[in-house]
Formats: structure tokens, sequence, C-alpha cells
């Protein structure tokens, strides 16, 4: 007879117990309560609750992009092909989309790797970023761009000579790597941004990194996040160059997390794909596992879940294996498939939907480098705070001075200084960040990262908001 | 087959020997491409020259050299070995091959057939089944708003649609959801559970998911654990669906097969599920138990009986229950009713009311069959408190299921109410599906056992026939020397002279000596009816050809 539950803290998959996910831990938890006490009528020094811990910009009002959604009713309910109201272009690119689909139903699973379309697309749109060829063979489609890291992390879990696998992964890094390699079993090789150099790689903090987790691990990857999560730098292209040399020397598989690619601000993105090539061997040889999202960049579609993966110069047979291993989930959903057809062959010169397309969009970049450099300028004037400028990306990541005595009370309530900051921020302003430990930092130092999407006035609200709480949190602890 | 004793070392997934065939059969080793299923035999010819190949570089070295020589960071040598377990069914020539046909056609081939079926998906769109008008007005509402204002949709389509922006951040589908799925949704979708089972169902337990393979590989992962020096092993069903076979392969969990009883409707008896726990217990914790009810590919409706002996036997080994009822909405036979995990369960009362249940759907079957919008939902019942918070933090993660997926599952857990202004169309059409795939069901095993050398049950629900087909030995040999199964043999020939794409039971894993294929009864009337004579033809040339 049953005594106890099958499942329990003892005996489940302990990988599960190591997992952290900030993004969506404790303190977004406690907005949430919040937002529900509010709407209950308590009484709060704040009216409501401000969202700056996600990277989410249709919740924090973006409009969508008319052509993408036009495109997507259409595909979804094709009996509006003769409603006058949508442009020629929106019928043409449905119609295309439906061609590709098995008889003309987005219901109907599409092959694992993708719609071949899309994939077409994406491989014209890659050599036009690039001017390197690309194959059709090598992208994937997926449920997002953390359903595609998944999957090629994936391919490195698994003792090998006694030694257990390492994932090199910078730090402050985006959770969802840390998170997944937990999740896998594999060990994390940490390496520091450099914050003094504009959090660029450092080849001494990198060497540094893989030496220490070669005592142990065997170190088999490199993580990369260019533009930075969270810390919003753009890549150089020379630190891209020293940053291939080194995986090389090693033998690193290197992950490039680009999915902000088209969120650049103020310098120019150069992506792993094109250095690798301009290089030359053997570094054009190396493998690379490319990402992107329609999460983010202008598209900016997160519920839809669409992204896709450009998997290079792997060996024949694992390239089989990392096919086969997508093909149990069936397939990405295809409606975020049509997202990404929209986005890398989006409306041309000529066409209806242009103009409406080339004024939204660029409302969005403009209103995003308004954004960011509002952003450096009022954190850096606040007194102990620093910040990098926001090069690209959707993020701040200031650095802030936590006075001793608020280090103590944190202490004392069994926190990090940093969390501690942030719960008091949301308690007394309704604004909602994410701390520093959440991603990592360099120890003794204390951040937290802010999405820099709100619309003007919410977003000046926030900024004093950040502001005068902080002056209230030096006057209380110093 | 030295390569299948060495994998079978490493791995340590069950093996089953064949008797009169000498070869060793991985049933681990079955996976799907493409949404396809398909296997292969470790023994097939293909996996022959490529064992061959391999040990030839292993002999060599070569693998330790282009390592060396930093040429790939990634190599056959060090990748994760339970992946490469998945690998060889994926070149599962079948449906590889089916594909190539299709293009051979396309240019012009000349073959005794104009056309491929595809009859080895449960795709339904795909073989042209008409979406339901409801669930797609309401996906065009939800991504282009401005339809609600324009376009002139019926009013509850329009409601449904501001409803799920309401629930959405910023009032948009292009917003995060939560992780577990939109709260309303997850409402309507307890709601649509109470009115099934007449019992009580918690909103707080049911997650949304991006297709249901996505929540059963979530709670698979929860086993993955070695206690007390040994792993932990999953009880699944032979014939299974193999996203078991294969999610348990790439967890390192070990597979326990029980038989399904052919001979009683594919029931599952008692004294197998005893048999095959014994069994496993000697090498592994056995801890779940997957149940596929309506059958996967075994088209069975377990019996309310049956489960409850079912519940009672995981009850007394202490066993997490899996009820895969994606079909729950796919009952045809006259007598046949779906009973969930959970009414029974709840009915029995205590101890049994109160075990660990994990129960899958999906908008992907049932009369919607919206494969490709990615949407399900799973219910966990009973969860230690602690262990589904782990299993959320998990799941958050990956940020969130397809909002559009999730506005879908919203349809299929509300929909139209009588009185509202798309009932009428939508019960129209849910009807028209049902029943034809219910004339189908009927059309198929009333033609299967109208054939010399065929045996097929009643397909009572879902939407596979599985028919077991008598082997002449000239057929067995043919095979043999082939190098294939002779289902597989079977399905290849059947493939190349008419052109229907079915999958063998050795994808699936029957009882040895046994042979079966699955087919899908989607295609439509008049094209089933076109495969089945073509299928009849070709089945007597067959058996003429090889006796």
């Amino acid at each position: 007879m049953k005594l106890e539950k099958c499942v329990t803290i003892d005996n489940v998959n302990r990988n599960l117990l190591n997992i952290r996910y900030a993004v969506r831990g404790p303190i977004v938890d406690r907005a949430l309560q919040i937002e529900r006490e509010l709407a209950k009528g308590a009484s709060k020094p704040f009216n409501r609750v401000v969202r700056a811990n996600i990277g989410d910009c249709h919740a924090l009002g973006q409009k969508p992009i008319t052509f993408i959604r036009q495109v997507l009713a259409l595909v979804s309910c094709p009996q509006l092909m003769n409603s006058p109201d949508l442009p020629a272009d929106v019928k043409d690119r449905a119609t295309e989309i439906l061609q590709d689909c098995t008889q003309g139903s987005v219901g109907a699973y599409s092959p694992s790797a993708g719609l071949m379309i899309v994939r077409r697309h994406i491989v014209e749109y890659l050599e036009a970023r690039d001017g390197v060829s690309a194959s059709l063979e090598d992208i994937y489609l997926g449920s997002g761009a953390s359903d595609l890291i998944k999957s090629v992390l994936t391919l490195f879990s698994g003792v090998v000579d006694g030694k257990p696998p390492a994932v090199m992964i910078p730090i402050p890094q985006y959770p969802l790597f840390s998170g997944t390699l937990a999740e896998l079993g594999i060990n994390q090789a940490n390496y520091y941004l450099d914050e003094e150099d504009n959090w660029a790689l450092q080849v001494e903090e990198l060497e540094r990194s893989y030496q220490e987790a070669s005592e142990h691990s065997r170190v088999v990857a490199l993580v990369v996040i260019n533009p930075g999560n969270p810390t919003g730098q753009v890549l150089s292209r020379q630190n891209i160059e020293e940053i291939i040399i080194f995986a090389h020397k090693h033998n690193l598989f290197i992950l490039a997390d680009e999915v902000y690619q088209e969120n650049i601000i103020s310098k120019p993105f150069y992506s792993f794909k094109k250095v690798m090539h301009e290089l030359g061997a053997p570094y054009s040889d190396m493998e690379l596992a490319s990402f992107v999202t329609c999460s983010k960049g202008w598209a900016a579609e997160c519920g839809l879940r669409g992204a896709f993966l450009e998997l290079t110069r792997l060996s024949p047979p694992v390239r089989s294996v990392f096919a086969a291993s997508r093909g149990v989930m069936q397939c990405p959903t295809v409606l975020g498939q049509c997202v990404l057809d929209c986005i890398v062959r989006p409306p041309r010169r000529g066409e209806t939907s242009f103009a409406q397309w080339r004024e939204e969009r660029e409302k969005i970049a403009r209103l995003l480098a308004e954004r960011a450099s509002t952003a450096y300028s009022t954190f850096n004037d606040i007194p102990g705070y620093s910040c990098n400028p926001i090069e690209g990306s959707m993020f701040a990541f200031p650095q802030v001075e936590i006075p001793a005595l608020a280090q103590e009370e944190a202490a004392d309530l069994d926190m990090s200084p940093d969390e501690f900051y942030c719960l008091r921020l949301l308690e007394e302003t309704g604004v909602c960040v994410v701390p520093g430990t959440g991603f990592g930092q360099r120890p003794g130092t204390f951040h937290f990262r802010t999405t820099i999407l709100h619309s003007r006035e919410e977003f000046q609200h926030m900024m004093e908001s950040i502001t005068r709480f902080h002056n209230n949190f030096l006057n209380r602890f110093s | 087959m030295s390569y299948c004793v060495l994998r079978s070392k490493s791995a340590g997934y069950s093996y089953l020997f064949v008797p009169g065939l000498h070869k060793t059969i991985s049933m681990s080793s079955l996976k799907m491409i493409g949404g396809v299923v398909a296997s292969r035999r470790l023994s097939g010819k293909a996996l022959r020259s490529q064992s061959a190949e391999l040990s030839v570089l292993l002999a060599q070295n070569k693998f330790t050299n282009l390592r060396t020589m930093a040429s790939k960071a990634v190599t056959m040598e060090n990748i994760n070995p339970n992946i490469v377990k998945l690998e060889y069914a994926v070149r599962g020539p079948l449906v590889t091959r089916a594909g190539e046909i299709e293009k051979e056609l396309l240019k012009g081939a000349s073959k005794p057939f104009k056309r491929v079926i595809k009859a080895n998906i449960g795709d339904a769109h795909a073989m042209g089944q008409v979406p339901i008008t409801f669930i797609r007005q309401v996906l065009s509402c939800v991504t282009y708003p401005e339809n609600i204002d324009k376009s002139d949709f019926p009013e509850d389509v329009k409601q449904r649609a501001r409803d799920i922006l309401n629930a959405c951040g910023g009032k948009s589908v292009g917003s995060y959801t939560m992780s577990h799925g939109i709260e309303m949704i997850r409402r309507h979708v307890a709601e649509y559970i109470e009115r099934r089972d007449g019992h009580k169902s918690d909103w707080n337990n049911v997650v949304l998911v991006g297709g249901a393979s996505n929540g059963i590989k979530n709670c698979l992962q929860l086993f993955i654990n070695d206690l007390d020096g040994k792993p932990s092993g999953v009880m699944i069903p032979i014939p299974q669906y193999p996203l078991y076979s294969a999610s348990l392969a790439e967890y390192g969990l070990e597979q326990i097969g029980y038989y399904l009883d052919e001979d009683k409707q594919w029931g599952l008896d008692s004294a197998e599920l005893e048999r095959s726990l014994t069994e496993g217990s000697k090498h592994c914790n056995v801890r779940a138990i997957v149940i596929i009810n309506p059958g996967n590919p075994t088209g069975q409706v377990l019996t309310r009986e049956n489960i409850e002996a079912i519940v009672k036997f995981a009850s007394e080994h202490n066993l997490f229950i899996f009820a895969d009822e994606v079909y729950q909405d796919n009952v045809y036979a006259e007598g046949s009713k779906f009973f969930s995990f959970k009414k029974v369960m709840t009915e029995m009362g205590e101890p049994y009311s109160k075990m660990e249940l994990a129960s899958f759907m999906s908008v992907s079957k049932g009369y919607m069959g919206e494969c490709g919008l990615r949407g399900g939902w799973m219910e966990l019942v009973n969860f230690d408190p602690d262990v589904k918070a782990n299993l959320f933090k998990a799941i958050s993660a990956m940020l969130c299921p397809s909002s559009l997926g999730q506005a879908a599952v919203d349809c299929v857990a509300k929909p139209p109410a009588p009185g509202e202004a798309s009932y009428d169309l939508w019960l129209k059409e849910k009807t028209s599906v049902l029943q034809s795939l219910d004339k189908r069901a009927k059309m198929i095993a009333e033609t299967f056992n109208q054939m010399e050398g065929f045996k097929c049950n009643i397909v009572q629900g879902a939407m596979y026939a599985f028919p077991q087909i008598t082997m002449p030995p000239k057929a067995i040999e043919a095979a043999k020397q082939a190098g294939k199964a002779p289902d597989v043999f079977y399905a290849f020939q059947l493939l190349e002279n008419t052109g229907i794409c079915i999958v063998p039971g050795t994808g699936f894993g029957q009882r040895p000596g046994t042979y079966h294929f699955r087919t899908t009864i989607l295609p439509q009337p008049a094209l089933l009816q076109e495969m089945l004579d073509i299928f009849k033809g070709f089945h007597e040339k067959f058996t003429k050809e090889y006796s």
C-alpha cells in the first residue's frame, strides 16, 4: 500500500534542483503578488508595478509589426484571402507559405527542421548579412532560441574518459545557459567579462577559466553572447577574432548567442560566422552554432516562439545525430516559422507594405536608442551607480554600491545584497528588476538588469523611482 | 553483431531476442524523424556497413587522431552517447524512401502508381481534413486584432479573441505568457476536465505545453536519478508510441516493456504487468508506468475495469502513472467509452485517489487535428509540492509555450456553447470529422479482416489500425537475405510497388515472431478506399510470390 509520494524531493532528478532562473525567480513572483494586492485595493506607496525584468517588448506596449500580423491572420484563416483590407504582398506571402505547408494548412506538421521556404529565406538573409555562403542543410528552426540552445548543449552531455563535460559561459550571463547546463548535468566554466573594458572578453581571463575547469572537467564548448545579455555590449571585430583564435587553440565548439543582432544601437555587429570565414583556414573550418529568434529584434514576437539555428561544419555523423534528436519533438510551431519568414524576408522597396514596415521599424529603433542613452546618463548621474554604454540588446546592467550596513541586513535575511536591494526597490516603488546574482557578477560587486523598453513616460517614471529609492536607501543604511 | 553487444553493455537497454531470426533488436533504437515514425533494426544492411565503417575507424584510432588534430570539437567519440542511440533509427529508410519516390514521381519517373499515400503519420490536415472554422477565426483575430472590428466573423469569435488578448501582456499574443500558460486558459482547461470527469480539477495543476510530447518529456525527466546505485526504469506498453522509447533513451532511463494482449483487444493483463515489473526490478528501480489510452498504435479504448486493475497494480508497486490520453475525443466503437485515469482513480477512493498522475492532451489530435500549432496541456495530480515547484522551474527556462498554440487550446477547452453564433457550424464540423473517422475506422478493420493472412482488432479509438499479418516462410527468408526484419521488408515492398507508406510494427515493438504495421485511418474516404483496394491487390501478389 502507498505510504508516500512516488516522486519526492529526495528522489527527483537532482539536476532539476540545481536550476536557477532568476528572470522568472522569487522577485518576479513577489511582483505578481503585489499586483494582485494592488488589484484588491491594498495601499502601497505606488499605484502600479513596473515590469523591467524581462525583454518582453509587446508586454510593455510596443506595437506589433503590421506586416507580420497580417500574414499570420491570413495563413491561419485563408478565408480572408479575398479581404480588400489586406495588401497584395501580404496575400502573396501567405500564399507562398501555405503552398509549402502540406495540403495548404498551418495545422499540418512541418518537417522537423522547419518549412523549406522559410529555411530558404533564412539562407538568403544570412548570405546578405555576412557575404558568406550559407547552406539550407545547416538551418534548423525551433520553438524559441532556448529550445535550440538546449538541443545543441545536449550534444555535450556525458562523461568521457572519466571526466564530466564543461561549457564556458560568460559572467554575467543569460541564466538560460546556467539553468540548462544544470539540467543537463554539464559543468559550468565561468569566465568574467571585463566591466572596465565595456564588458569585453579578455583572452587571459578565458585562459584562466579554461585551465581551472580543465583540472576536473573536459571543456568542450564556449558560449558567447553578442550583443550581450544582460550587459549590452557589442563585441568589436578584433575581440571576436581573439575569441575565435582562443577557441581554436583549445578545440572548443562555439555557441554564438546572437539573438540581439537586430538590436544594434551604437556599434556595428559582426557575426561569428563572418569573422571566422574572413580569418580563413583553419578558423573557417571550425564548428559553430549561431542563434536568432523572432522574440528580439524589431519584431519582438516573444509569444509566438520562433527561432532558428545555423549549425555549421559539424562532422556528418554528428549532424545526423542532431537532426535525429530534433525529430522527437515533431516540429516547431508553424506559425512561429511564419513569423521568421517575415523577419528574414521583410517587405522590399516597391512592395505595398514596404513604407509602413519601414516606418514601424525605424520608430522602434529610434525609441531603443533614445532609452539607451537616457538610461546610460541617468544611471551614471546617480551617486554610487556606474553603467557602461548600451551598444546593443535591450538591457542596462548598472553597478550599484551597496553600503556595508545594508549588506549586513541582507545577510541577516539570508539574501545577497543585490537581491535585498532589488526586493526593497520593488516593495517601495513597484519597479521590478533582476538582481545581478541571477546573472553572475564579480564577487563584491552588485548589479541589476533592467529592460529599457518602456514608453517614454513609463521609462521616466521608472528612472525617477530608482533615483529616489536609491537616495532613501543610502540615507537609511549609511 | 559484436557492435550490438557492445552497445547493450554500455547502454543497458532491454534487448529482445527474436527466435528464428537469430538477431537482436534494441527496443530503444526506435525513433522518429520529421514527425514520422520510423524504425530500424540494428541488423539492417545499411547499419551493418555503418557500424563496419565505425569499427574500422575505431581500430585505426581515427577518432582520437581527429580530436588531437583539433579538426572537430564534437565527434562520434565524445558526443552525448544517449543522443547517439537515437541516431540509427532515424535513417529509417522507409520514410526517407517515400520522400525520394515523391521527388522521382515529380521528375516524371515511371512507377506502377501515381502518388505516394502517406498513411504513416497522424497528421489529419496533411491528409485533407479541413480546420475547424472557429479555431482559425479566433487565431486570425488574436494575431491581427483589426479583424475584430473589420471582419464579418461571428460575435463569439470576436469576444473570444478579446478575452484572450485581455489575458496577454500588453494585449498582444507577442508577449511572453507565464511559463505554464495563460491563467484564463488554464482555468478553462480545468473546467473542461471537470465537465469530462464530473470531478474537481484545480487549474493550478494544469500546465499548458507546446505539444504533448513536450509535457511528456518534462515529466519523464523527473525520474533521472540513480537511487541506491540502480537506474530508474519506466514501464511502457509494447507496442508503444516511439516518443517514449526515444525519450527514455535520451534520458538514460531504463525502458521496461510490458506486452499488450492482442487477443483481448490490446488490453493490459495484470499477470503481464507483474512479469514485466519483476523482470525490470532485477536491474533498476521501476518508478513509473505509461499507459496510452486510446491506444497508439493499437487503437484500443480501455475498459473501466481494466483501468481499475492498472491503478491497483500501480498503487501496489508505488508507481507514478503517465496517462497519455491525447486521443480522448477519438472514440468510435459501439460500447466503447473513454474513462480518464483521473476519473477512475478519484472514484476508486483512497488510497487510489491520492496517487500521482500526469495526464496529457493535445490539440494535434481529436476532431481539430491542429498538429502544426503545437498546443497541449497536462494535468498534474497529487504531486508533491516541492517536486511540482522544481518541475515548474525547469519549464520556466524555456520561457513559455506558443501563445497561439495556447489560443487553440482555449478554443478546444471552451468550444462555442449552444446558443452562441458559432455553435452550429462548430458542431457540424466536429461531428462530421468524428463521424467520418468512425466510418473509416470500421471500413479499414473490416477490409483488413477480409484479407487472407490479416488479423485486425476493432479500431475502437485513436487514428490507427495495427493489423497482424501472417508472413510466408519464404518472405521471412527473403527479408533475411535483404538484411531486413520481415515486417520492414513487407513495408518496403508495399511502398515500392504501390506508393503506400505505412510504419512496420518493429517501429513500435511487437511480440517476437508476430508482424504488424500501423496505418492511419486519416486518408479521406475515397482515397482510403483506393488505398485499401491497392493494398489488397498487393498482399495477394506478395503472398503468391512468396509461397
